[in-house]
């Protein structure tokens, strides 16, 4: 039982980065029709720029969980801007190989100069030990990785879906041109909204770094299952990166008390099932986003 | 007459072509060539998107050197399993797959070709996990095979084969079905076509030629590793198809000279080969999407019109 207690809560940490990369997802192909894939990329960024600016700069983790996402966001809005803004008539497919082309470039780029070996990042020490969770004691750290990561998913779906921003945001994304005629000007959105995903990556890098060693690779598996989750919540829904996210992620763990082999399949398996039953994913709908 | 003068010229290049460079390397260019036909195949005529053939391609890989290993049965038997398993898996994930379209697609293909991996990883008693299966041999009765220039020769027919498949589902009545639901999937239905059906018999077929490439790949070169089953593996295979230019078929071979030889000069630095491959990546798509075949084929009719213009009738 205690067993199941400690499974339970890794699957939600688990779920968490499932959540919050699947959220920058959402939210960039949302508005931009782009499936980033250099999202694991800069998800690993993010972590390796905590990483650095403790190294060389000796500040620590709360304010990484600051600077990096927002340094790493104005970098993706660079690219934006630069790369990706350029292939935006085309098929998104172009898009998709592009980023795959910058994953490559980032993920070796790092590798050539920090070589594959994990670097180990501290957690903050207000974070330190573990508290009595129900059954199991459990770090404390990882708890606030699960409870601030569901605080940013509330966060954005309710600016997305309750105010004003998120309106026009929404209304960009359903029917640019009836927006654009209504005087909204909506290519003013796109790179902000871009930065915005990435920089959500980039904050999950920053979470990720004191739980698991900081390498270039970290994000490399990362992005394949933040699709998965993807394609189950329904591409393009806010609410549906969330839920399945944190989904995958206690199945996952779950499944794994019974076949530890289970823990990296299920996602894919779960994939399966919404394809075979609900093609457009949990929270999805077909007409609107094919 | 005209109309069968490319094919010959390509015959003899191919012929000659371990002659002018390492057998290994001329083997594994015809291989990733078949491989990124394979990717073409769906992405070109049918548009399709795969990012995971590399669980074609793996599979193949892995499926071969286990037949040879444990039976000792003839590379060739050994190949043709290969391509049969890697058909067989294509089955139940192109009936998933083929259910969304687009950018769907490929991300769909790219987390059941990591299911594969994963799964390979697991079962160690099969694949060797992490180490992959070493010492693969090449056998077949009446021939001795060992020298990398021998399997050369002796693969070649059924790497021609290959091709010949490739090139005649294209020009099939069935592939210009492919072409006319890529164009435009709803006309195609209203026509009667169970496009469907089409669809997933182009994944199999595509599946199984990937397969075969892997199997001989495993064959020739005497291994089956996690990283023919890995994602980067999907990607070089769409980077060869789109660099020698999409729905070109032939293309995939002059995509696979380059890729493959730059990778050869790249090899002692596995990290700058990455970022090289990116970059090559990030130029085509923002610059050179029509790819090497149509951009040489243009320079060529300019070059030549009289000559060339015989071969537009076919």
């Amino acid at each position: 039982m205690e067993y199941v207690a400690l499974q339970l809560f890794n699957g939600l940490v688990n779920g968490a980065f499932y959540a919050l990369l699947s959220l920058g997802l959402a939210v960039i192909f949302g508005v931009l029709r782009v499936v980033n894939f250099a999202h694991g990329a800069l998800y690993m960024l993010g972590a390796f720029a905590a990483y650095l600016l403790l190294q060389d700069f000796g500040v620590g983790f709360w304010v990484a969980l600051i600077v990096a996402p927002i340094g790493i966001g104005i970098a993706g809005m660079v690219l934006e801007r630069l790369l990706i803004r350029r292939l935006y008539g085309l098929d998104p497919l172009y898009n998709f190989l592009l980023t795959f082309g910058l994953t490559l470039m980032i993920q070796d780029g790092v590798r050539l100069r920090y070589g594959l070996q994990g670097q180990p990042y501290p957690a903050p020490a207000e974070l330190a030990g573990s508290v009595s969770a129900g059954l199991v004691a459990y770090p404390t750290y990882r708890l606030f990785v699960i409870a601030f990561s569901i605080v940013v998913c509330v966060a954005v779906w309710y600016v997305i879906e309750r105010t004003r921003l998120g309106m026009i945001v929404r209304a960009a994304t359903e029917r640019p041109e009836l927006t654009r005629a209504l005087g909204i000007n909506v290519d003013r959105w796109v790179t902000p909204v871009f930065g915005f995903g990435v920089a959500l990556a980039a904050l999950g890098g920053v979470l990720a770094a004191p739980m698991r060693n900081v390498s270039p690779l970290m994000g490399s598996e990362l992005i394949i299952f933040a699709f998965a989750v993807v394609v189950i919540g329904g591409m393009g829904s806010i609410a549906g990166a969330v839920v399945a996210g944190f989904l995958v992620g206690v199945l996952a763990s779950l499944a794994a008390i019974f076949n530890p082999a289970l823990e990296n399949v299920i996602a894919f398996a779960l994939m399966a099932v919404v394809l075979l039953v609900r093609p457009a994913g949990l929270f999805g709908s077909l007409e609107a986003r094919s | 007459m005209l109309a069968v003068l490319p094919y010959a010229v390509g015959l003899g290049a191919v012929l000659a072509l371990p002659r002018v460079m390492y057998p290994v390397l001329a083997l594994d260019i015809l291989l990733w060539g078949l491989f990124a036909m394979s990717v073409d195949l769906l992405l070109g005529y049918v548009g399709l998107l795969s990012f995971g053939h590399a669980a074609f391609w793996g599979l193949g890989a892995y499926a071969a050197a286990i037949a040879a290993k444990s039976t000792g049965v003839p590379f060739a038997v050994a190949a043709l399993l290969g391509a049969g398993a890697s058909a067989l898996l294509a089955l139940p994930f192109g009936f998933l797959a083929t259910r969304r379209r687009g950018i769907y697609f490929a991300m769909v293909t790219l987390a059941f070709a990591q299911l594969v991996f994963y799964v390979a990883n697991e079962w160690r008693d099969l694949t060797g996990g992490e180490n992959g299966l070493h010492g693969v041999p090449r056998t077949f009765p009446g021939l001795s095979l060992g020298r990398s220039t021998d399997f050369y020769y002796a693969a070649l027919p059924l790497i021609v084969l290959g091709y010949a498949l490739a090139h005649r589902i294209v020009h099939s009545p069935f592939g210009h079905v492919l072409v006319a639901i890529r164009d435009n999937e709803p006309r195609a239905q209203a026509l009667g076509y169970a496009t469907w059906r089409y669809k997933l018999l182009a994944f199999v077929l595509s599946g199984g030629l990937a397969g075969l490439a892997g199997g001989l790949f495993a064959l020739g070169n005497g291994f089956a590793s996690l990283d023919l089953l890995h994602w980067t593996t999907s990607g070089q295979a769409v980077l060869i198809t789109i660099l020698g230019g999409i729905g070109t078929l032939w293309g995939s071979l002059l995509g696979a000279v380059i890729v493959l030889e730059l990778r050869d000069a790249l090899t002692s630095t596995p990290e700058l080969s990455g970022v090289v491959t990116g970059a090559v990546f990030v130029v085509i798509v923002l610059a050179f999407r029509r790819g090497l075949w149509a951009t040489g084929r243009d320079a060529l009719r300019r070059f030549a019109a009289p000559a060339v213009s015989a071969r537009n009738v076919d």
